[in-house]
């Protein structure tokens, strides 16, 4: 019987070089669903996913995995939990070609074993990546790179992706189909929590959503009532 | 140029390119650090010489003036132990020493290994004593001839030697999951962590490994020149002279490095001969100074530098 909610990020406060970058932070995502995480920059949500995977310690609070209080772990230990991230600017390993990148995706102990049955998925989503496996990752397109970088997520045989601003830098047709992807590999079981500064595009993609400013949870909910939210509208749409 | 200045050249040509490789392979370990961690370790040098005293405890058994008289063993061959034996360390030194020392601020890790090379070199002045000493096995005074010329047959062990541990090196890098973890590593550190690696426990096998190298480089140092506990310092500016010059990261210019190295010695001794000035012994070391600053003033990231 799975757990009701994967992800539980409770009251957390955060501090990034002397400065509070998160105040009392709260935050669940159930399995199965999309979630985004939207925000200017600077209002802390790439803050949140490095607290979350563990590259931070937060000074206050607690996170919670699949059940397991995972605050103080290491990355590489909440990696192997079942958490993956998809860094801001895809952080590929540029003189790696495309098919260590992806191996190195399968580096946790839980991940290798599913390795070839991972290599399967990843090249049934992103073919792509198949033709172009023995290149070096740094000569591929900002798409096919964002590609590479989903596929190494996928590799570590994820429960929970982390995605930091997919769209930056790629053009609105290569956007279009790195969200068809999202929608895929939900079908597969994989649960997601996105960040993403357009706020239009967020709530079309997420069944949930989290609006932070400068640190805080200012507003979340399904996407369907955040929509009509009148500070949602004034403050994104405009209206 | 007429055939004899050519014939001449090939004896300091050969010996060149064979010591070459014996520079290259002192300069791994330092290579190896430097690309992964990005730290200095300029105890790299004093911890070679370390190996070298091993292997002459393992061959003479000699240790605080006295003889252990069951030893006895070739270098090459304690190199069973000296290299296991090195790998713990440079794990250790990594993992307890230089892991928090980079926490502290960028110097800390140059300290703490200036620290690291004057315990060592104290150390194995204690245990052997500061005269100067060599690895004199049997096959270590020998020569072999390329024509009329002869040439020490321990610059061609150093060569194969190098060759075999840089093919050895490369393709645990390339194909094995912590070879390419260690090169993740080096290119985004973040990003390595990101894919589940644990890179506290990477870099301390990188220091390992890059030890385990030095172990090996000790030994064939011992075979080739004679050696002292103070040794390492000259070895360790070698050894930079070798990445400068090849560039950093790069195996092939490490390589390449060590072979222009080996030459300008070589070649600048050979020079000093003919021109009959003497100091030739010493002076040949002049030039491999002279390229090495050469190379960083017109092209100051290397030949293969990234």
């Amino acid at each position: 019987m799975p757990e009701e909610t994967l992800l539980k990020v409770r009251n957390l406060d955060t501090f990034y070089g002397g400065f509070q970058a998160l105040w009392n932070v709260s935050l669940e995502v159930k399995p199965e669903e999309i979630v985004a995480l939207i925000g200017a920059n600077g209002s802390g949500k790439s803050t949140l996913l490095d607290t979350i995977l563990g590259l931070i310690q937060p000074a206050k609070g607690s996170i919670e995995f699949d059940g397991k209080d995972i605050t103080t772990l290491s990355p590489f230990q909440i990696v192997d939990l079942g958490i993956s991230q998809v860094p801001e600017g895809r952080r590929i390993f540029p003189d790696l070609n495309v098919l260590d990148n992806l191996i190195l995706g399968s580096y946790s102990r839980k991940a290798r074993p599913k390795k070839e049955q991972n290599f399967k998925m990843v090249y049934e989503l992103f073919p792509i990546l198949e033709e172009r496996k023995n290149q070096l990752a740094k000569t591929l397109s900002g798409g096919e790179q964002q590609m590479l970088a989903l596929g190494r997520g996928l590799m570590s045989n994820p429960k929970l992706m982390l995605l930091d601003e997919m769209s930056l830098g790629l053009a609105p047709i290569v956007i279009n189909s790195v969200y068809k992807a999202l929608r895929k590999i939900r079908e597969r079981g994989i649960t997601i929590l996105f960040v993403e500064q357009n706020v239009r595009r967020s709530l079309e993609e997420a069944d949930r959503a989290y609006i932070m400013e400068a640190g805080r949870v200012v507003l979340s909910g399904d996407v369907a009532d955040l929509r009509e939210e009148e500070k949602v509208k004034k403050a994104y749409f405009g209206i | 140029m007429d055939l004899k200045v050519l014939a001449d050249l090939s004896p300091p040509l050969l010996m060149g390119i064979l010591l070459g490789g014996l520079y290259v392979l002192i300069a791994l370990g330092l290579s190896l650090v430097f690309g992964v961690m990005k730290l200095i370790n300029v105890a790299h040098g004093d911890l070679v010489i370390l190996g070298t005293y091993f292997g002459f405890f393992a061959m003479t058994g000699e240790i605080l003036g006295h003889r252990i008289s069951i030893f006895g063993i070739d270098p090459i061959l304690s190199l069973v132990i000296g290299i296991p034996l090195l790998f713990v360390i440079g794990f250790a030194i990594q993992k307890y020493l230089m892991s928090r020392a980079v926490q502290l601020s960028m110097e800390a890790p140059l300290i703490i290994a200036f620290g690291i090379s004057l315990i060592v070199q104290n150390i194995c002045q204690r245990l052997w004593t500061p005269y100067s000493r060599g690895l004199t096995t049997s096959y270590a005074l020998k020569s072999f001839s390329v024509g009329v010329f002869h040439i020490p047959l321990v610059y061609l062990v150093d060569f194969i030697g190098a060759l075999i541990v840089m093919i050895i090196l490369r393709e645990f890098l390339r194909r094995t999951y912590l070879g390419k973890a260690i090169n993740a590593a080096s290119q985004d550190r973040r990003a390595a962590q990101l894919m589940g690696i644990n890179t506290d426990r990477v870099y301390a096998f990188a220091f390992a490994i890059a030890m385990a190298t030095a172990a090996i480089a000790g030994v064939f140092l011992g075979l080739t020149f004679p050696f002292t506990p103070t040794s390492g310092v000259s070895f360790l500016i070698i050894a930079f002279g070798v990445i400068i010059i090849g560039g950093l990261g790069s195996m092939l210019g490490t390589f390449v490095g060590g072979m222009i190295l080996g030459l300008a010695q070589t070649i600048g001794g050979h020079v000093l001969n003919e021109l009959g000035l003497p100091g030739a012994a010493t002076g040949q070391y002049l030039f491999l100074y002279v390229i090495v600053l050469v190379v960083l003033a017109v092209r100051p990231q290397g030949i293969f530098g990234r």
